[in-house]
């Protein structure tokens, strides 16, 4: 659930991001616009989808196929839809509030007005979205028992968080050459964090690329920055667990730990030595790695001492109609 | 707002004649008369905005997968005063007694067959009979914890049972709902009008759960086995879940091992004393029923046997609210209380009895034909209002297949005062009380008011275009 809305919210601050680049870019460069939203479709692995319907010879607008097309499963609509279905199972854990929130988030989304206004005020929409995923996270905080589930919610969050950090950095490398050091892009990427303000502080306003990449992917103490994150997934792994930290005790912990201590004694010289690309590209491998073996571990039970049949998947579909057939009378 | 509203032929809750309120209606109506359209209209728009938001829907059975809807909210109350109401009370008390006398003879010595009150043929082609349980004996003898009887009234304003849902009732939650919508958005409403509050339920409910619990020392673990998150009434198993502040599980979660229910949990298993469960007596155990049940929990049944789990409702309750058995409720008051009902059922026809059906086939065009295996408003036919086509289809199937079929004279449902497109009109109306059976029984003051709002329609199943209203019971 919380996963979902991480995912969202990123990929509204991507896709904003990514339109503000292009006013520039179209002024600087005659690069096809195409190849910026290919940056954005690849990172969320709809490339293939997308260039399905381009090739049954739809014209389909990049834009709203990120934003709301029901066919693309990374959709904003659809991970929102996800994301609220995922509450609606787990709804008697939730604070009324907290569903109160998504809910309404999606009704938002799934109304005319909401269509309405991407089409008239697209940054306003993005603003609503942003700010109901602040909203989320606020009244989360300040309802939820901690508790596992608690720390089940941090785990995906953060794991989504480091993965779309990486992504915002990888942007530039899709981008044409625009001859200057893409200052413009390095703020737009900034910004789209919400940590201009903080990255002045830090660096006195030095926009380099190098403090960049540094800031979103070493500094210990800010919230979306990759090692940040990764310090949140490994003590949720440990608070679920029971295992001290600094130890493991499964596979996961293992892959985290080890990860979190290269980001916390790494520098951005490492990031050099591999190209700025390939070194998010490894990241993002063991980002996958790591959630891999969380649904191996935790999400997968152990069939112990049950005599239920097993359902093939391909009965999915019949469990359902049973669900559906229970007599409420 | 009620200035031209026609209360028509029918009994109407709230006008005993035109221009003329009810008694026990007047300060509702001198408070609703004073809202301005334009204000009723905002508010009641308000009210559909706190479902929507609320997530307060439901799935229609047969529709599309994933249409989700609001269980329309009709915010004009249902006014019961509190005489009318103690005798609702004492005729359902006296029903759901005799109900689970019932259901103990027929499922131990079996006396009422013997004494030839109800023919041994009606128990056994009843669907929901279950003769492999004779012999058992559950926690405290209860076998209907939960009851929804539906209520309804006629012309001259009388209460009749429809039928008594002791399987799985569900609706609760849209009765507590209901409540919280109208005091949001009319929160002026309440204020001396001596309404009953409902706010009890969950906690009734709880408090019956633990009473039926097999093992008295500690707190018992109660669980709610929901058929899972596709199911029409996901929301109110999640909704009294949490309302009790127990957990919620589906069958996967629970495992059996020597004879005792575990549910597991991160930290282990943990043994499970009572589940409220929201499935049918078929997907329960797939060692003993539908083998393919993926929804239920292998060994359950011996656990329950043995008599280390309890169940609410008990297995096998619906031979008592079987619409054929429905018919023989009355005798059945008289058999074991030896007391006149004092809720009378409505003149029900067998198609399995010869005279009836020589009835039935010569009536039709003036009852409605149900099947005595569906619920919802499936498989009915309405008389007055069906084709000959239909007329016909029904005859074939009685004749086909007797002991299937009942018929009934059809009853105007009593109206009330209905917001419906351009103004207020009167709209037929059913009743839904809960009934608890732990220590004591317990009925929460009123119940869920369904309104068919169609116009003209009898038929207030939410999958069929109905929808509902609080219900108010006012206090002596």
């Amino acid at each position: 659930m919380v996963r979902y809305i991480e995912r969202a919210d990123n990929l509204a601050r991507l896709i904003e991001v990514n339109e503000r680049l292009l006013l520039d870019v179209g002024s600087v460069a005659s690069g096809r616009p195409d190849a910026f939203w290919r940056s954005i479709l690849a990172s969320t692995g709809d490339d293939e989808a997308f260039d399905t319907l381009v090739e049954e010879g739809e014209v389909v607008d990049v834009v709203r196929f990120l934003i709301e097309d029901p066919r693309n499963p990374n959709s904003i609509r659809s991970c929102v839809s996800q994301a609220r279905e995922n509450a609606r199972m787990v709804r008697d854990q939730l604070s009324e509030s907290l569903w109160e929130e998504i809910n309404a988030l999606y009704l938002f989304l799934n109304s005319p007005g909401g269509s309405r206004w991407f089409d008239s005020n697209p940054s306003h929409f993005y603003e609503t979205i942003r700010r109901a995923t602040y909203s989320f996270h606020g009244i989360a905080a300040a309802t939820l028992m901690r508790g596992e589930a608690w720390d089940f919610m941090e785990l995906g969050r953060y794991l989504e968080r480091a993965d779309k950090t990486t992504r915002f950095l990888d942007i530039t490398h899709f981008l044409p050459e625009t001859g200057d050091e893409g200052i413009d892009r390095l703020q737009a990427i900034l910004s789209s964090c919400g940590g201009l303000a903080a990255f002045r502080e830090l660096y006195k306003g030095a926009l380099e690329a190098a403090n960049v990449n540094e800031f979103l992917i070493f500094e210990a103490g800010f919230p979306r920055s990759v090692v940040f994150c990764m310090d949140r997934v490994d003590a949720s792994l440990h608070r679920i667990s029971g295992t001290p930290r600094g130890s493991y005790g499964d596979e996961v912990e293992r892959a985290s730990g080890r990860l979190l201590g290269e980001l916390a004694y790494g520098s951005v010289e490492d990031v050099n030595a591999l190209g700025l690309h390939q070194y998010l590209d490894g990241l993002q491998t063991r980002f996958n790695e790591i959630g891999e073996a969380i649904f191996r571990s935790y999400v997968l039970l152990p069939e112990t001492s049950d005599e239920r049949p097993m359902v093939p998947p391909s009965s999915a579909r019949a469990v359902m109609d049973w669900q559906i057939q229970q007599q409420q009378q | 707002m009620f200035q031209s509203y026609d209360p028509g032929r029918f009994y109407d809750e709230m006008f005993a004649a035109p221009g003329e309120v009810r008694e026990s209606c007047q300060a509702l109506a001198k408070r609703f008369g004073g809202i301005e359209e334009a204000e009723f209209h905002r508010r009641r728009a308000a009210c559909d905005e706190h479902f929507l938001r609320q997530g307060v829907t439901f799935n229609v059975y047969h529709d599309n997968r994933g249409t989700e809807r609001i269980f329309p909210f009709d915010p004009i109350p249902r006014v019961i005063p509190a005489a009318e109401w103690e005798h609702l009370e004492n005729g359902l008390r006296q029903r759901i007694t005799a109900l689970n006398l019932f259901l103990h003879d027929i499922y131990h010595e079996q006396q009422i067959i013997e004494d030839e009150v109800i023919p041994r043929y009606h128990i056994e082609h009843a669907k929901h009979y279950r003769p492999e349980f004779r012999g058992m004996n559950v926690p405290r003898d209860i076998y209907i914890h939960i009851c929804g009887s539906d209520l309804i009234r006629g012309d001259d304003g009388v209460y009749y049972v429809l039928e008594d849902n002791g399987r799985c009732p569900s609706g609760a939650s849209y009765l507590l709902e209901n409540r919280n919508a109208l005091k949001r958005v009319f929160p002026g409403l309440f204020a001396g009008m001596n309404v009953r509050s409902v706010d009890s339920y969950p906690r009734e409910l709880l408090s019956m759960l633990h009473h039926i619990s097999p093992h008295r020392e500690g707190n018992p673990v109660c669980v709610l086995l929901t058929p899972g998150c596709y199911n029409s009434a996901y929301f109110e198993h999640c909704y009294l879940a949490r309302q009790m502040g127990i957990e919620i599980v589906e069958g996967r979660d629970l495992v059996v091992m020597d004879n005792f229910v575990y549910m597991r949990t991160t930290k282990g298993l943990q043994r499970v004393d009572v589940i409220y469960r929201r499935i049918d007596d078929d997907f329960l155990d797939p060692t003993v029923f539908r083998k393919d049940s993926v929804l239920g929990v292998a060994g359950l049944m011996s656990a329950y046997r043995a008599g280390n789990v309890a169940l609410a409702n008990a297995v096998g309750t619906g031979v008592a609210d079987d619409k054929v058995i429905y018919r023989f409720v009355p005798d059945m008051i008289r058999y074991y209380l030896g007391q006149e009902p004092i809720l009378p059922n409505v003149p029900t026809y067998l198609a399995s009895v010869e005279e009836d059906q020589k009835y039935m086939l010569a009536h039709l065009p003036e009852l409605v034909v149900k099947s005595a295996n569906e619920s919802g408003g499936y498989g009915m036919l309405m008389g007055p209002s069906a084709s000959k086509e239909e007329i016909a289809a029904f005859r074939e199937k009685i004749i086909a297949e007797p002991h299937n079929y009942i018929g009934q004279p059809v009853i105007s449902l009593s109206s009330c005062p209905t917001w419906c497109e351009g103004g207020v009109a009167g709209r037929h109306v059913d009743l839904r009380p809960y009934i608890i059976y732990g220590e004591d029984i317990k009925i929460v003051p009123g119940g869920l008011t369904r309104v068919a709002l169609r116009e003209g329609s009898l038929v207030v199943n939410s999958s069929q275009g109905g929808g509902s209203k609080d219900t108010w019971v006012l206090k002596a």
